[in-house]
């Protein structure tokens, strides 16, 4: 008998939405000790499936067909009492935000503790004893039982969510993208965690993630499902060397390797940007507070050559926004040269600076707020043009070439934000940072926020782009895959320092810094070679 | 085009029937709303009695809603009240958004201001508006814009701080870090990118002070400090009404039905705009 | 911010058209009088000095005396003080204990026939004048039903029924857009909390959904409701000042429309002063039980 045995699953969306079914007769297993991935895009209905197994759906999801049984017993007969004790008792569930994912005002050891508190007639010492014995099995000191969510890391917080899901033992634990929002180190350990906790205890596992580097590092089988269906279930192996389906492979293809691809190198290329000794100091005052200062960068120097693409890699809080930020003057330098072809930025007034701006431009990572929804695309576009004194209509005729630039239908100009998808808004973004033929593009991880598909193709654009208008680029991104495809330099970054600095393949090869050896070693699936055709 | 809020259809139509009263209030079966005789004081709604016109002339006249106790027709005075009830309530609307938008663009943009502007801002704010109402009504004797001043005034802070905190959030969203990027001048991006992202939310702080403001100007009448006691407005006509309420409680219910269905016109109108315009705020229609 | 009001109240009473001490001295005043108040105002000097000196009388509780009432205005709000701090307690009590628990419910059952009818509920009471709601109610309770006296007010020295009974139709009246204010706020707080990771993170808990609500949602939107607490401390002074004229109680309210009739200048600025004092401390104090509701908070 399997732990989980899910059967013609289907549950209906409301009227109105892109399809009428978030899941449509999904079936699927999870048996005891096993740990089943259940990999899809944003939307294919992975986190709905996770919902239904746990009685979570949102009230204006019904689920209409199918039958799910855990340990035999059928979840869709039972009433509203008994599913919640099966609830954190029998099956238990960890979640996508840590920085969420916990009340507030709550200290962690009694979040843990209502745990046993509701399901059990344990005594208070007991339960506390029990509490403590958790919060060790998660490798946490247990004194962090007093402390409240806040003041934890995004990784010790997991590792409470953790606490609380393992608090009795369940039969099976779903999984929705608990490493999704952590730094890649942090994700290793979470990883780690998860599978070891697994063996130790033999629960089934169900883990929803988009990441095909997770499914590598993590699975035992996966389970691959698109706009709601279920397209090819196999062992982990078989699924990733010798896909079937034609969307898997598909998938499997837009995964970036973490092999550097080798491109030829012009040493002599004119340098366009270049910073030296750059600094930023946040400094934080507060009413009955001491001063205090955050050296959000310091001593920060690199150049971009004409033509080539430098990457800034680095974990949250590392500095490489705040760099970005400076190199295009959005916030003002604390320190430092900023040179832009021989003149420096950094100390520029804002008049100076204004005829100078089109010369840097950049793309943000978040496509749905980088575009003002009460403007029309076009409008958005010829906006920069205009500043810089292009008549109208001349704005408009390079308008339309950027569309068709950036592979979107001159035709749409006239549309609204909101008419697209975040991939085709990040062409957009792309096509209005071109529209002032700026020297130096610089991209805030222009593609974290899209899915492994469109990423691919955003990328490419990227790639093409700077290929055929020679620009300089400035990459910002988390992502070492990512950054192995599209840079020729990489900068890597911790603590607003540049730890590292060189051609990408060399700094793949042989990484000299300790930081950057973590780094690459917490990449996910870095042992495993994807399917390739 | 209909708007499809419930909410917006039955507050914008009552408000439409009432704005349609004001203006036709002189064809509709009324008397010049001063007018009095005092052989036809205190009669019962519906009562046949006489009113004396300005030339000394008798005329017999039908009191729909009663007369109060100097023999004036309620049902006129309501419906000249209804006049002064808008008036009062779309210009006050008016001033403190106009006042409230430019100081809270003044804050939220210009650095060197926002802490003057803001603590005096805090500091009116920490007076109840209506005790500066009645402050203000007090010292300058009452008149329509005195009121309007008085009711407007404490309303302003409101309006700044909701601009400025609009005008605060706005200016770190990425599409306004683009436009600085793509050089677009400090003005342009005030008027093009911020400014036109702050209008819902103000259309419907204004509704809100629209209603409360002809909410206080009833109560400061109704106190009797508000507007001269022979203007006919809702809260005059029910100060005068007060005395006999126990033997004549229509002097007091006409014309408090009047305001009461006026201020829930206008705050249902403004409910149904803001759960249309904020879709954040609004009623899940799935649940 | 008490400084700021207190310069606030200053302008507003030398802004005023005409002569202050002429205004002051009421319309009957003689030529002597006027100078006698004009030069105990000190206004024949610098602004800056009248300020000086009005604020240090201010600051020594030294308010002047009520033309009207012939008495000191310390003294005066002091002797009214009881009713309406009386009124305003009852008042607050019981609209928290009747809306936080109806809007949280409300927020639980969204669209249900609880929260339409509080969501109308409150729509309504904020739009009926809290005059007509008061003639209202004296016309059930205490003209048809006669269960409960007109008006009057009865001192807590005067035996608690009594006391009660004359302050449960003007508590009523003045709590019911009270009500309507926090009902709302505590709807919206909770729905938002309603809407957090943490709360499907306490459903699959499986806890008992009472304590999904009130230890996890509530607990939450602790915050916004004592903030509009706080800030309904203005809408309750101005329903006091309408409600004791209605209710006939001798308090601070009816104290400050009787002043502002008979033209009292001093007793209409010491009543202001008192009122924003005591506005500002309650906020005060409840910014500071913030670091109680919510530990993300410090001061």
């Amino acid at each position: 008998m399997s732990t989980l045995e899910v059967s013609g699953l289907t549950v209906r969306l409301p009227p109105g939405a892109d399809r009428a079914e978030a899941v449509s007769g999904v079936s699927f297993g999870v048996e005891r000790g096993e740990l089943l991935c259940l990999v899809g895009e944003s939307g294919s209905g992975k986190t709905v499936i996770a919902h239904a197994v746990m009685g979570l759906l949102p009230k204006a999801l019904a689920l209409t067909a199918g039958s799910m049984r855990l340990e035999g017993e059928e979840l869709t007969q039972i009433g509203a009492a008994r599913r919640r004790r099966l609830r954190g008792s029998r099956m238990a569930m960890i979640f996508q935000e840590p920085m969420t994912a916990l009340n507030p005002v709550m200290t962690c050891g009694a979040q843990i503790d209502e745990v046993l508190r509701y399901h059990t007639r344990m005594a208070q010492g007991e339960r506390r004893a029990r509490v403590g014995a958790l919060l060790g099995e998660v490798a946490l000191a247990t004194e962090l039982a007093e402390a409240y969510p806040h003041q934890l890391s995004g990784g010790q917080r997991q590792r409470v969510g953790i606490a609380i899901a393992l608090a009795l033992e369940p039969a099976l634990l779903i999984a929705d993208e608990p490493t999704t929002a952590l730094d890649a180190t942090t994700q290793a350990q979470i990883l780690r965690l998860i599978v070891e906790l697994q063996r130790r205890h033999g629960m089934a596992v169900l883990f929803v993630t988009h990441d095909f580097g997770v499914v590598a590092e993590i699975a035992h089988r996966i389970a691959v499902l698109r706009e709601g269906r279920l397209v090819e279930v196999g062992a982990k192996h078989e699924v990733l060397t010798r896909p079937q389906h034609e969307y898997t492979r598909m998938l499997i293809r837009s995964v970036p390797t973490l092999v550097p691809r080798a491109r030829p190198v012009d040493a002599r290329a004119p340098v366009v940007l270049a910073t030296r000794g750059l600094s930023k100091t946040y400094v934080e005052r507060g009413w009955l507070r001491v001063r205090r200062e955050v050296q959000a960068a310091s001593d920060v120097t690199l150049e971009v050559r004409k033509g080539q693409t430098l990457g800034i890699v680095g974990e949250s809080g590392s500095g490489k926004t705040t760099l970005a930020r400076c190199i295009a003057r959005l916030i003002e330098p604390t320190g430092g040269e900023v040179r832009l072809g021989g003149v420096d930025l950094a100390r520029m007034k804002r008049r100076e600076l204004r005829s100078l701006r089109r010369r840097v431009q950049v793309v943000f990572q978040d496509p749905y707020r980088s575009l003002n929804p009460r403007r029309s695309v076009g409008q958005a576009i010829i906006e920069g043009p205009l500043n810089y004194g292009v008549p109208r209509t001349e704005a408009l005729k390079r308008a339309r070439r950027l569309m068709e630039l950036v592979g979107l239908d001159p035709a749409a100009l006239g549309r609204y934000p909101h008419q697209f998808s975040g991939g085709q808004r990040q062409r957009i973004c792309i096509a209005r940072a071109l529209a002032l033929e700026p020297e130096l593009l610089v991209a805030d991880e222009p593609v974290s926020a899209l899915d492994v598909s469109v990423q691919a193709q955003v990328l490419a654009l990227l790639e093409d782009i700077r290929t055929r208008l020679e620009l300089a680029m400035l990459f910002i991104t988390h992502d070492l895959r990512v950054a192995a495809q599209i840079c020729d330099q990489i900068a890597v970054m911790q603590n607003g320092r540049v730890v590292e600095h060189g051609p990408t393949a060399q700094v793949f090869a042989q990484p000299r810094h300790p930081y950057t050896q973590a780094l690459l070693a917490a990449a996910p699936g870095r042992n495993y070679a994807f399917a390739t055709a | 085009m209909l708007p499809r809020n419930w909410s917006v259809r039955i507050g914008g139509a009552a408000l439409l029937a009432l704005i349609l009263v004001a203006i036709a209030a002189p064809w509709l079966g009324t008397v010049d709303p001063t007018l009095f005789d005092a052989a036809s004081r205190d009669l019962r709604p519906g009562e046949v009695g006489s009113i004396t016109t300005l030339e000394g002339e008798t005329l017999p006249h039908r009191f729909l809603m009663g007369s109060d106790s100097y023999g004036r027709d309620i049902y006129s005075r309501v419906l000249y009240g209804t006049r002064v009830s808008l008036i009062v309530g779309l210009a006050c609307a008016v001033v403190a958004l106009f006042c409230g938008v430019l100081l809270g663009l003044i804050a939220g943009y210009v650095r060197a201001a926002d802490g003057l502007v803001m603590r005096v801002m805090d500091g009116v704010m920490a007076i109840p508006a209506i005790l500066i109402a009645i402050a203000v009504v007090a010292l300058w004797r009452a008149s329509l814009a005195t009121v309007i001043m008085a009711i407007a005034i404490p309303e302003i802070p409101r309006v700044t701080r909701l601009v400025r905190s609009l005008v605060l959030t706005i200016r770190e969203e990425p599409y306004v870090e683009a436009a600085v990027a793509l050089g677009t001048s400090a003005p342009n991006i005030m008027f093009g990118h911020i400014l036109p992202n702050t209008i819902a939310p103000l259309l419907v702080q204004g509704t809100y002070i629209c209603a409360f403001a002809i909410l206080l100007e009833a109560i400061l009448s109704f106190l009797g400090v508000g507007l001269p006691p022979d203007i006919p407005t809702w809260g005059n006509i029910m100060a005068e009404g007060r005395v006999q309420f126990v033997a004549y409680p229509h002097n007091v219910f006409f014309p408090g039905v009047f305001l009461a269905v006026t201020v829930l016109a206008v705050n249902m109108l403004g409910d149904g705009l803001r759960d249309t315009l904020d879709p954040k705020l609004a009623v899940d229609e799935h649940a | 911010m008490l400084a700021v009001v207190a310069v606030l109240v200053f302008a507003l009473l030398r802004l005023a058209p005409g002569d202050p001490a002429a205004i002051m001295a009421g319309d009957a005043a003689t030529a002597e009088q006027i100078a006698q108040i004009r030069a105990g105002l000190g206004l024949d000097r610098p602004l800056v000095v009248q300020f000086g000196i009005w604020l240090g009388k201010v600051l020594s509780g030294e308010l002047g005396e009520s033309f009207y009432f012939r008495i000191k205005v310390a003294t005066l709000i002091g002797q009214r003080l009881e009713p309406t701090f009386a009124l305003a307690t009852l008042t607050i009590l019981l609209a928290v204990l009747v809306s936080v628990p109806l809007g949280a419910l409300a927020a639980w059952r969204q669209g249900g026939w609880l929260d339409r009818a509080l969501m109308g509920f409150s729509v309504l009471g904020f739009s009926v004048p809290v005059f007509v709601l008061a003639y209202l109610l004296i016309w059930l309770f205490s003209l048809e039903l006669g269960w409960l006296p007109v008006q009057g007010y009865a001192r807590i020295a005067d035996g608690l029924g009594a006391f009660l009974r004359h302050l449960i139709l003007p508590a009523s009246t003045l709590s019911v857009i009270y009500i309507a204010l926090i009902a709302r706020v505590t709807r919206a707080a909770v729905l938002e909390a309603l809407g957090e990771d943490y709360i499907r993170t306490a459903r699959a808990k499986g806890l008992p959904e009472l304590r999904v609500l009130v230890r996890h949602a509530l607990a939450n939107a602790a915050v916004p409701i004592a903030t509009v607490i706080g800030i309904g401390i203005a809408i309750l002074i101005g329903g006091v000042v309408v409600t004791e004229s209605v209710y006939a109680i001798p308090g601070l309210g009816r104290l400050t429309v009787d002043a502002v009739l008979a033209r009292d200048f001093p007793t209409i600025q010491g009543v202001i002063l008192f009122f924003s004092l005591v506005y500002v401390l309650v906020n005060l104090l409840i910014d500071l039980s913030y670091v109680f509701l919510d530990p993300r908070i410090r001061y």
